[in-house]
């Protein structure tokens, strides 16, 4: 079963001065998939997750997402999405314990429940200590972690997360990566994971969805497969040479195939 | 603590300086301390003259609290609505160049109740400072933030429970320091103007005594309640703000 799904999806800003920044886009997601979307900056990649989000709507095509409309169907999918940001975003002025909580507060969860979720989620990720800290407080790792914690809380169907450890050092963004990954495993999530690293991508996704602007899949690898295949290196040289556009179009369906 | 040594120092001072400089002058011009002090005894002593302390500074509240809903209001109006931004915000900006004594006999001519009259020239003089405050917190609320809450898709009272609202209160809580100050002078001046009770008033009545010490007492009363009143808003202010960090050494 699709949990997304893209068909000739494009997107055009009002005054966008080249033309779409997502065109052509076709992708879908099984359920229990996690899929990572690799791409080279402003190649359209956080257009495609703000349409997932449906915070913008398309100018074609069609998205669905659980079987709903996102953008048209916005507060059906209250509580069965959750996001985690390149940036922490959590809110200053609530506590750590708060901001975990605070998808379910908006869902109306009674408050001793949602705080015993929360309190349940920071010790999973061993901030338990610091659950009366304000974020200003606390490491750009810890926020990040919170934000993690915030978007298990509320037990999304769907994950999303847009290059959360990019903001991060390489060793704490390792350990969260895998830590993410983990959690997702456990909690039998579906997940779309962007990123602009390529190790990144082959070290958390399933499936890799390689984006070229504007905005579309042109490469697709199933992890394991190629790895099996092309081995770890070779598998990134031809993700490398898909993003940075020495791979034609034809040449790109042809790693695409070559690795299925 | 709450009290610093600082203000104490500086307010010995003056009334050092002033009791000094009361020697050498009649008491119509400079009175000395001790009449001061026995006319603020008095003041505080006499139920009629509470009355009329109070009645200034319950305008001064519920003026200042009407100005901050209405102003408020539009504020947050003018954030969420282009077009209303584009038709408000120069009739708020014409508004500021209206003197205060301009809205003092404007109201007069309009209005024939006393207590409408001094609410309308609050409600003109402060209703700008809060309308601008919460538009410009609204429209520099972070856009990363406001994602982040939809992507919960939170409805519109939560999200402005939870976002909106504790984005905005550090905008009005300066706007509320501000306007007390500045009501508290305008309310003195309509008051004198047809009121027949209220700290206006009453500086009028001394003004025609040439009662000096009574004026210098009405006024430190008006001052105290200024200063009490902004002090209570610093409290909240600290409180509700407790999140935000605190630099040791300051910019």
């Amino acid at each position: 079963m699709s949990v997304v799904r893209f068909t000739g999806v494009a997107k055009r800003f009002d005054g966008e001065a080249h033309g779409y920044a997502v065109q052509g886009l076709d992708l879908n997601v099984e359920h229990g998939e996690l899929v990572a979307v690799v791409g080279r900056t402003g190649c359209g990649k956080s257009t495609m997750f703000n349409l997932l989000i449906g915070l913008i709507g398309p100018t074609a095509g069609r998205i669905e997402v659980l079987g709903r409309d996102p953008f048209g169907d916005f507060h059906a999918l209250a509580g069965k999405l959750s996001f985690v940001f390149q940036n922490d975003r959590l809110l200053p002025w609530r506590s750590a314990l708060d901001n975990v909580a605070y998808g379910l507060e908006l869902r109306h969860v009674p408050r001793q429940r949602r705080l015993a979720v929360g309190r349940d989620w920071l010790s999973r990720l061993g901030l338990e200590a610091h659950q009366d800290k304000y974020p200003p407080a606390l490491s750009g790792g810890m926020r990040q972690r919170i934000s993690i914690a915030r978007a298990f809380a509320i037990d999304p169907e769907l994950l999303l997360c847009d290059e959360p450890f990019s903001a991060l050092d390489e060793l704490t963004g390792a350990e969260l990566r895998n830590e993410l990954r983990r959690l997702v495993r456990d909690t039998h999530k579906t997940g779309v994971f962007v990123t602009h690293s390529i190790s990144e991508a082959i070290a958390i996704g399933d499936r890799i969805l390689v984006f070229r602007a504007p905005g579309h899949v042109a490469a697709e690898f199933h992890t394991q497969d190629a790895l099996r295949e092309l081995g770890e290196d070779l598998l990134k040289r031809k993700i490398l040479e898909v993003m940075a556009d020495h791979a034609g179009a034809a040449e790109a369906a042809a790693i695409t195939q070559e690795t299925r | 603590m709450l009290l610093r040594k600082e203000p104490i120092i500086s307010a010995c001072v003056l009334i050092a300086l002033w009791q000094l400089v009361s020697l050498w002058f009649p008491p119509v011009l400079f009175p000395s301390i001790t009449s001061i002090a026995r006319q603020l005894v008095d003041i505080l002593g006499d139920g009629g003259l509470i009355v009329s302390a109070l009645a200034t500074f319950a305008r001064i509240l519920v003026g200042t609290s009407g100005a901050f809903v209405v102003g408020g209001l539009l504020g947050l109006w003018m954030g969420r609505s282009s077009r209303c931004e584009r038709y408000t915000l120069p009739v708020l900006a014409f508004n500021q160049g209206i003197p205060a004594l301009s809205w003092v006999v404007i109201s007069i001519i309009w209005f024939k109740s006393t207590e409408f009259r001094i609410w309308f020239i609050i409600l003109m003089t402060s209703l700008p400072a809060f309308a601008f405050q919460v538009h410009d917190s609204y429209k520099a609320m972070s856009k990363d933030l406001v994602e982040m809450s939809l992507s919960f898709r939170p409805s519109k009272w939560d999200l402005f429970r939870t976002l909106i609202w504790p984005s905005i209160l550090p905008g009005i809580l300066t706007a509320w320091k501000v306007n007390l100050g500045n009501v508290s002078r305008v309310v003195v001046v309509a008051e004198l103007v047809g009121a027949t009770v209220g700290v206006g008033y009453e500086l009028l009545q001394r003004q025609q005594l040439f009662d000096m010490a009574g004026a210098i007492a009405w006024t430190l009363l008006l001052v105290v309640f200024v200063i009490v009143t902004q002090a209570i808003v610093a409290a909240l202010e600290r409180h509700l703000l407790r999140y935000r960090p605190t630099a040791e050494r300051q910019a």
